[in-house]
């Protein structure tokens, strides 16, 4: 699902799609966000009128209605500048899966053309920025979840140069890292029984190498997890890489 | 509700759930391992093996009648069947044709899909299985749960059982006992039979060969003893050229059970002949359309490359969970999700809650050895399902959600809306999809717009 054919970064200027979940839920990771991109001299515009990527209806199968939050979409974020993402997910949905559906839209052009300037973080930092280690210090072995829609993008590379190169950071690898946690969005809650048996075994391979903190490039997956060990009553810590990165620049994890 | 699959693998015991986690799991990682270790860049030799079988399946129509051509040219006889139905009653006629009544069979999938041995039992005819997993599945009168093992939700306790049941001896359930009295029961039935019938793995349009790939070589007995062979193979099987099984070869051993090569490789090219010391004096073609080219026309054809080798399956974490009878279908897993509601036609409805049974993890595109984005194929059916109105229980409506993320004012409403699931039990909210997350997850703190205000705080911090 590689992005292949993007647009080179020119200028330091970007727009931020917060993610939904970052609007409805983690407000810091997309705080982070900003700082880190900030902290890259980027100027970060969030456009105000900004809702979701499409993504729900768009796996749904309802089409019709995900192309009009695309629509909306690519309206709010009109212009050349890069759109910079914290997700891996709404990433891949903007140059992917939005072209999937307009295949036959008079429009196409013009959401494949977004598709082209859209960016999850960590690949932006490495391969759009060119930054490829990142300073400050962070006392903690890490575990970095792969969200399945980093599958076979540059996300993970450059989410294991960036988390590897900071002084006090020790990556710590596990089983079955390959595997989906079970979230997959509505899937969610439409296959219960399958989405909890699959996030009970992420779970379990991530405790075996008992890490500090268990750290994603999509939230989505985090919710999903990080709410099932709560359940438990056996919590993880799962943090955004944003969050990682925000912090080492000030010396290490919050407390 | 859940869906059914969902409620499929809710209900599977512990320990056939485990089985098959592990013996795929284990398939996969083997898999891998031989990929990347053999060849410097296996993702380019599965691109390039896609593009040969989509370059076939979309020029069927020169690649057919030249490869009916060459079958008729080495001797064999060539058949179309447009369906099912029709497959086997070409199958009957040649049977009937010949005064043959005992048939051994190798295995076969498009078999399965046309339940062709039941047909020819109902017509009093014996069609015995000689794969040892197919026979297992025939004397228990099961089905197949996965595409190359189709007896992995089976353990050996209860084959044994099976054994004892059917008069192959006393109860004993080691594996090499289990196979030893199979194959004393089989060789007599090899001896006996007037015909034996295949699948093909590939059939080179260039050459007209024939190309079979087995571990048990029972395909081989199966045409040692008889003296008529029909293969049974459906139209998307050909390659253009003997040139382009190096590449697929290569990559199906590999890529399903994790071997170099099987054991066993047969390139057929006709019956006997003169001069020839032995095999059947007479050999049928049978091309099975059934439901492809309707596949082909529709914009799924990609499903079509499919070479069978079940490596969706083993790494595809809902066939892990849920085993291949939760799919309802020959063909389960990733590449069923696909197929088996296509192959449905105008009953899609019917089988349209498969392609839903997927959190779209990507796996099983990232493993097939002819990169069908079997992903993007499952989205195509899920709208497919949406377009034609079949009732999907459970699943959240997208409407009301669409007109809120279009609308701005709204969105924000929503947001500041949503706070109040930080202050109501959940269970008094209704809402099921909140009431399905929330009964395994712990929901995380509501704190709906609070990023905006502070980008706005940001922005202007005079304000």
């Amino acid at each position: 699902m590689l992005n292949a054919e993007r647009a080179p970064v020119t200028g330091r200027k970007v727009q931020l799609m917060a993610t939904c979940l970052c609007d409805a839920f983690y407000d810091d990771v997309a705080a982070a966000t900003v700082e880190v991109l900030e902290h890259l001299g980027v100027e970060v515009v969030f456009p105000e009128g900004q809702t979701c990527c499409g993504q729900p209806a768009f796996n749904g199968g309802d089409w019709a209605a995900s192309r009009k939050v695309v629509r909306h979409t690519v309206r709010t974020f009109a212009g050349e500048d890069p759109v910079v993402i914290p997700s891996a997910s709404c990433a891949a949905m903007l140059f992917h899966g939005a072209v999937l559906e307009f295949e036959r839209e008079a429009d196409a052009a013009e959401v494949s053309a977004l598709g082209r300037r859209t960016w999850e973080l960590a690949d932006f930092i490495v391969n759009g920025l060119g930054v490829k280690t990142w300073p400050g210090r962070y006392e903690a072995r890490v575990a970095l979840h792969r969200s399945c829609h980093s599958r076979g993008t540059e996300t993970v590379p450059a989410a294991q140069a960036l988390l590897g190169s900071i002084a006090g950071l020790s990556l710590v690898e596990f089983g079955e890292a390959e595997q989906c946690c079970g979230f997959g969005g509505t899937f969610a809650v439409t296959f219960p029984h399958l989405s909890s048996a699959m996030g009970e075994l992420k779970l379990e391979h991530v405790r075996a190498v008992a890490p500090d903190e268990y750290v994603s490039p999509d939230m989505s997956c985090m919710m999903h997890l990080g709410g099932l060990a709560q359940a438990e009553g056996k919590p993880i810590r799962a943090r955004h890489l944003a969050q990682v990165l925000r912090d080492a620049l000030k010396g290490g994890p919050r407390s | 509700m859940p869906q059914p699959i969902d409620q499929f693998a809710a209900r599977l015991p512990a320990d056939k759930r485990a089985s098959v986690y592990q013996s795929t799991k284990t398939t996969h990682e083997k898999r891998t391992r031989l990929l990347f270790d053999q060849f410097g860049d296996p993702d380019r030799l599965r691109r390039l093996a896609g593009d040969i079988k989509q370059h076939a399946i979309e020029n069927l129509d020169t690649y057919l009648p030249q490869v009916e051509q060459r079958l008729r040219a080495s001797g064999a006889q060539v058949h179309w069947a447009s369906t099912g139905q029709a497959a086997c009653e070409a199958v009957l006629r040649i049977m009937r044709d010949r005064g043959a009544t005992r048939m051994v069979k190798a295995k076969t999938m498009v078999s399965e899909e046309i339940e062709l041995a039941h047909f020819l039992e109902g017509h009093g005819l014996e069609a015995v299985e000689t794969d040892l997993g197919e026979f297992i599945v025939q004397i228990d009168d099961d089905h197949p749960s996965h595409i190359v093992r189709p007896i992995i939700h089976k353990n050996r306790r209860e084959i044994a059982t099976s054994f004892e049941r059917e008069g192959l001896g006393a109860y004993n359930d080691d594996p090499a006992t289990i196979t030893r009295r199979a194959r004393h029961h089989l060789r007599h039935k090899y001896l006996a039979a007037d015909v034996g019938l295949t699948g093909a793995n590939f059939v080179s349009a260039e050459s007209g060969r024939v190309v079979l790939v087995t571990n048990e070589g029972n395909s081989r007995f199966c045409l040692a003893a008889t003296r008529c062979h029909i293969v049974l193979v459906g139209i998307e099987k050909i390659v253009p050229r003997d040139r382009d099984l190096a590449v697929l070869l290569n990559l199906l051993g590999r890529s399903g059970t994790a071997q170099d090569l099987t054991v066993y490789t047969e390139f057929i090219g006709g019956p006997r002949r003169v001069g020839q010391p032995d095999g059947p004096e007479e050999m049928h073609v049978i091309f099975v359309d059934n439901g492809r080219t309707e596949v082909l026309a529709s914009d799924c054809r990609e499903i079509l490359r499919c070479i069978r080798c079940g490596a969706c399956l083993n790494v595809c974490p809902i066939y892990r969970q849920a085993s291949g009878h939760a799919y309802r279908s020959v063909y389960p897993g990733p590449v069923g999700a696909v197929l088996s509601p296509l192959l449905m036609g105008e009953r899609f409805p019917q089988k349209a809650d498969l392609p839903k049974a997927s959190s779209l993890c990507g796996a099983c595109h990232e493993v097939c050895p002819v990169n069908i984005p079997i992903p993007d194929l499952l989205l195509r059916l899920r709208a497919r399902a949406k377009e034609e109105n079949v009732p999907s229980p459970g699943s959240p409506p997208m409407g009301p959600w669409a007109l809120i993320a279009a609308q701005p004012a709204a969105w924000k409403a929503a947001l500041a809306g949503g706070r109040i699931i930080n202050h109501l039990p959940v269970k008094l909210i209704p809402v099921p999809a909140l009431q399905a997350w929330a009964a395994k997850r712990s929901l995380p703190e509501w704190r709906g717009g609070e990023f905006r205000k502070w980008m706005k705080a940001r922005q202007r911090p005079s304000a």
